[in-house]
């Protein structure tokens, strides 16, 4: 009742209070400004620098900060390091992104049934979840892509048909919450038909832990991406840094720049997702707001 | 009783779920583009017109499709999980030949993250705002973020050159003469890099996860009450305070164990480990379907194993789990 008193009090829109909470946290704003930084590198400076990054530019095995023609050295090939970094961005960012999103999509209609129908339905979905969680994930990412091609899309199908399980338990578990809540009995009987009551009115409800775990899917998909690419499952044809890591760590004792770079970026960008997921867990705690 | 009939319900299920991966990889193998003999000879093992023959044959595959599953989990039920012709062995010969190395650094790695982990939580409890809890933090933050092989790669470079401490490199080294404790000691030496690696990552989270359930449990009644009547601090925190705080990292310890096997492919890819993950990454490379569906196969099976003991340890651990109400 307190919350709902201390909500009056303030009178603002409850994003707004969420916003008060996670600005008050210095990492996590921290954490979105490096996020910041990472998509407008990956967006705008392919118009800044445009230097091929599959392009063989000068010789192979240039340290960084030899060169001023390739500030950052170049690979086993002698393409730009520096260039891989700024446009493979783009291909990670896109693969994480739309393997969170199928993620997401995957489990919260698997989770949202099961939780709003309860019964035999929930049974049966709960038993396929726990046989997709029995699979390690990389291992069965691995085989769907080797047996259909390494492309985008593959890639990011394969990341998003593993990761959905935790997704789908979460969502399961916040429908059976509300599905009982007095507002949802209310529009049941003013005659609201199910597939309304679930995705307009449990939904948005149930969106604050949803939208928490979605931002951790993208850095785990990342993740993913990469330990694919490292494995040579990685689409050949476009640059990405998992690509990078992979054709360069056969050279990792001659050349430690051509893959801690571009593990680093990785590192950079998993953590920026996490500290802003982190962030966000607390800007939507209740118990934290009327501190 | 109760845990009887818990333990037979539960294996039943497994049964139910280990066909069900079966299953699975016969559908892997029809919906994968091409023809189901090519990928069953595996695309490089170099597949002659006789060799395709003898597989359509063996498999049915001029059947229809359901017949051909009851051949296939036929099959699998007597151990034929099909031949490698890449490596010239029959899977599950493969297969068992490599699961050693695997198992003694999943569990090496999971003992190392839930000892010093937990103790690193529950000493970091003692002082919420010290500096080893802003450690535990930035530990758990790092090692979120940072991809596994990643690290591993880091630890190469570091280990190969800078500090030569430790070998970067296979499981053990030839020259080694001696008995069996000498050679023991030698893998021991060759696991600790890949079992730092593979660890680090789930020490970062139990420490986290000891250190808020210890923060939790402190400050519940009974901790109160125990501190009043005079238990000694070492007591409140090693008997009262941590058995429970010990009860979720159980279950997520055994929970990830699918996720631990993930990261053992990529570490094991890193220092040539001779575990399943290499052989995963060599028949990935060798496009050698029969291998690796195997593979994913015995794996499943691992984790399955791995989730009935976490089930049954925490039903010992916890009484009041599955006890009539």
């Amino acid at each position: 009742m307190s919350d709902a008193t201390a909500n009056i009090l303030i009178a603002e829109s409850p994003l707004s209070e969420a916003w008060v909470v996670f600005r008050r946290s210095g990492l996590a704003l921290f954490g979105l400004a490096l996020l910041f930084v990472i998509i407008i590198l990956s967006i705008v400076g392919p118009l800044f620098y445009a230097v091929d990054p599959f392009d063989i530019v000068w010789a192979p095995f240039t340290e960084p900060g030899v060169e001023a023609i390739v500030p950052l050295g170049t690979d086993q090939l002698g393409r730009d390091i520096l260039a891989g970094l700024i446009y493979g961005g783009n291909a990670t960012l896109l693969v994480g992104v739309s393997a969170a999103l199928i993620t997401v999509i995957i489990g919260i209609s698997i989770g949202a049934m099961a939780g709003y129908y309860g019964g035999l339905a929930d049974n049966i979905l709960m038993r396929i979840t726990e046989f997709f969680q029995v699979l390690p994930p990389l291992l069965f990412a691995m085989v769907l892509v080797t047996l259909f091609s390494p492309s985008l899309p593959i890639v990011a199908i394969a990341i998003g048909v593993v990761s959905w399980p935790s997704t789908a338990r979460l969502a399961r578990a916040e429908f059976i919450r509300i599905r009982n809540l007095e507002y949802v009995n209310a529009a049941r009987s003013i005659g609201s038909k199910n597939t309304r009551i679930i995705w307009r009115v449990i939904l948005p409800n149930a969106l604050p832990p949803l939208i928490v775990s979605s931002t951790l899917s993208i850095g785990i998909a990342i993740l993913f991406e990469a330990g694919l690419s490292f494995l040579g499952l990685s689409d050949p044809n476009v640059m990405s840094w998992g690509l990078m890591i992979g054709s360069g760590r056969e050279y990792i004792l001659d050349a430690w720049w051509v893959v801690t770079l571009p593990g680093a970026m990785i590192f950079l960008t998993v953590l920026s997702v996490s500290l802003v997921g982190d962030g966000l867990n607390d800007a939507f705690n209740p118990k934290l707001r009327e501190r | 009783m109760i845990f009887l009939t818990a333990l037979i319900r539960r294996l039943a299920w497994s049964i139910l779920l280990i066909f069900a991966v079966l299953v699975l990889n016969f559908l892997l193998i029809h919906m994968a583009p091409g023809d189901p003999a090519d990928v069953i000879a595996g695309e490089m093992g170099g597949a002659t017109q006789e060799m395709l023959d003898d597989i359509r044959k063996s498999y049915g595959l001029d059947q229809p499709l359901h017949v051909q599953l009851w051949v296939y989990l036929s099959r699998a039920a007597q151990g034929d999980l099909g031949n490698s012709f890449f490596y010239n062995s029959t899977v599950l010969d493969l297969i068992l030949s490599r699961i050693g190395p695997t198992l003694l650094l999943v569990i090496t790695s999971l003992m190392f993250a839930l000892v010093i982990g937990t103790s690193l939580g529950v000493i970091a409890a003692r002082k919420p705002n010290g500096y080893l809890s802003y450690f535990v933090t930035i530990v758990s933050i790092v090692g979120y973020a940072a991809p596994i092989f990643w690290t591993g790669l880091m630890l190469v470079i570091l280990f190969a050159s800078v500090i030569p401490l430790f070998p970067i490199s296979g499981m053990y080294d030839i020259r080694t003469e001696g008995g069996m404790f000498a050679r023991g000691l030698d893998v021991a030496h060759h696991l600790v890099l890949p079992a730092f690696t593979l660890g680090i990552v789930y020490l970062a989270q139990y420490s986290r996860l000891t250190r808020a359930s210890m923060l939790e449990i402190l400050g519940s009644d009974y901790i109160r009450t125990a501190r009043a009547k005079g238990v000694s601090e070492f007591k409140i925190y090693s008997k009262h305070a941590l058995r429970n705080a010990i009860l979720p990292i159980v279950t997520i310890a055994g929970l990830q164990f699918g996720s631990v096997i993930s990261g053992a492919v990529l570490v094991e890819t890193v220092f040539s480990w001779p575990g399943l993950g290499t052989l995963a990454f060599e028949s990935i490379l060798a496009r050698d379907y029969p291998t690796i569906l195997g593979i994913l196969f015995f794996s499943a099976v691992l984790v399955i194993v791995a989730n009935i003991i976490t089930d049954m340890t925490y039903r010992i651990v916890d009484p009041r789990v599955g006890a009539p109400k």
